[in-house]
């Protein structure tokens, strides 16, 4: 069941799960995904979500992003305002529409909103300058680089103002400079904004560089293991954490809690 | 000279080549122009059958049939597409009669029609309209199922209802294939019109081959056979254009 409550940042977390549990009916036999999955993200933190392949951690976003009903538990995420998104999920790989320009994919989720073309037209043209693609406005993404591509989903995601935005491993396949480009561009547009993320990724060293706190699943069925805190102060300096002996300590502490859970996932 | 430049003079050369080895032939009497008249003479022909209204007028026949059983059979059987590419009750509900009529070629059942609809324009149209009708339904269903699911799940997450679904993911994701079955259904709208008009008609570029036919006028049966020619040519033209219009996005688009 997904409540949708009035938002009140200053006392509610805007996403809270509770023991959210979702169960695939599956070919042969019910595959258990997720299995008591508790968790809050406060209002403006950027919060990562780490596990092994398979956990459950895109199942947990469609199901913050309204796409999945779960079998059990309850989900709080803001409600719905006039004009906006509660939550704006950013998927993994190709993820614009080939068949709109960059403008179009852009407005998409203003054009379903109902959003005036006026005020669209407006409000995307500020969020492709944000992520530096106003030259290409009227081009196609089969023209565009993947990085260019990933800039137009956050850009999407970003126009219908949500409170909330969920992002599925964006960046796993642009090359690692790209990777550590968008990174950058990605905290920019966060501090900005002052969105709440959740952030899901294989990379224990995109969560350190990115979040505020990082989240552990377990190996499938999925729950939240433990987290830890990243202590880096904001804005960051990639080249500057990377230095920190800090960096170094943080990564084997995430590499310890998450290596029984991916043994455990690759065994058979 | 590269070779990829000699391709396009012998691209351009081997028509020309054969008709004039035809030509020369012809006029030396090797080949019987009784049977096999020179080209010239074909087109001297072409000439004079235009002057006289007569190709015209059998021309606008055969087009206006291909026009309107296109319309007639393309609505319905992009709609059914989308809506059993979209819907799997619909698809399994729909998919053995499909299956078991698509095979059937059409002029078998030109008999049958004319049998329900007589031997006028309804007929003709009809038979126009059910040989593009399963090629445009098959590919129009398989553009809608082969679309990344990615593409559903984005516009549900931005709150899409049945309809966004269809206007902003299904249909534009499924023209190119609807393009294709189009294009497919072009071909074979020409083999069926010309085969209908030989078969039972009074007017047309089929009923103009095979009125010669009876009358052994080879020259007004090879003009015949041109004009069908380029009229397949220059519908697959038509076709190609407007599909270069309606998909903009595509890599090849750009020329």
């Amino acid at each position: 069941m997904i409540t949708a409550t009035v938002r009140d940042a200053l006392q509610r977390p805007p996403v809270a799960v509770s023991g959210l549990t979702h169960v695939f009916p599956g070919s042969r036999e019910p595959v258990t995904a997720l299995a008591g999955v508790s968790l809050a993200v406060r209002a403006g933190e950027f919060c990562a979500l780490i596990g092994p392949s398979g956990c459950g951690k895109t199942t947990l976003l469609h199901i913050l992003a309204g796409l999945i009903t779960p079998t059990a538990g309850t989900v709080t995420v803001p409600a719905r305002a006039n004009g906006r998104l509660p939550t704006a999920l950013v998927f993994q790989g190709v993820s614009t529409f080939p068949w709109f320009t960059v403008q179009q994919n852009i407005e998409y989720g203003l054009r379903l909103l109902g959003v005036p073309l006026e005020v669209r037209r407006e409000r995307a043209a500020r969020h492709l300058e944000q992520v530096g693609l106003a030259a290409f406005r009227d081009a196609y993404p089969h023209q565009l680089s993947e990085g260019m591509r990933q800039r137009v989903s956050i850009a999407r995601a970003l126009a219908v103002d949500p409170d909330v935005l969920l992002m599925d491993e964006p960046f796993a396949n642009l090359d690692e400079q790209n990777r550590l480009l968008l990174q950058d561009e990605l905290l920019r547009l966060w501090q900005a904004s002052g969105k709440t993320v959740l952030f899901v990724t294989h990379s224990l060293d995109e969560a350190i560089r990115l979040a505020d706190r990082v989240l552990i699943m377990t190996a499938r069925p999925g729950r939240v293991k433990g987290e830890v805190v990243v202590p880096f102060v904001r804005p960051r300096d990639f080249r500057e954490i990377r230095r920190d002996p800090a960096y170094g300590a943080l990564s084997a502490r995430l590499w310890d809690e998450l290596r029984d859970e991916v043994l455990k996932a690759a065994a058979p | 000279m590269t070779i990829r430049r000699t391709d396009r003079w012998l691209t351009a050369a081997s028509p020309v080549l054969l008709l004039a080895a035809w030509e020369i032939l012809s006029r030396a009497g090797i080949l019987d122009p009784r049977y096999v008249p020179p080209p010239s003479a074909v087109l001297v022909r072409l000439a004079a059958l235009t002057r006289s209204g007569e190709l015209p007028f059998h021309l606008a026949v055969s087009v206006r049939r291909i026009l309107a059983g296109f319309l007639l059979g393309a609505a319905p059987s992009v709609a059914l597409g989308l809506a059993m590419g979209l819907n799997r009750t619909v698809r399994a509900a729909l998919m053995p009669v499909v299956a078991a009529i698509y095979p059937i070629p059409k002029i078998a059942i030109y008999p049958l029609i004319i049998f329900y609809l007589g031997i006028g324009e309804a007929s003709k149209v009809s038979i126009v309209a059910l040989s593009i009708f399963f090629l445009v339904l098959l590919n129009t269903m398989a553009g809608v199922i082969g679309l990344d699911r990615v593409y559903f799940n984005i516009a549900r997450a931005y709150g899409a209802d049945a309809r966004g679904i269809f206007s902003t993911v299904a249909w534009p994701g499924a023209l190119p294939a609807i393009f294709t079955g189009l294009k497919l259904g072009m071909g074979f709208a020409l083999i069926v019109i010309v085969g209908a008009e030989l078969l039972g008609s009074d007017a047309g570029i089929g009923f103009m081959i095979w009125q010669s036919y009876q009358i052994f006028d080879v020259e007004k049966m090879f003009a015949g056979l041109l004009v069908t020619a380029v009229l397949g040519w220059g519908a697959t033209m038509a076709l190609d254009a407007v599909e270069r219009r309606a998909l903009p996005w595509r890599p090849w688009a750009q020329l």
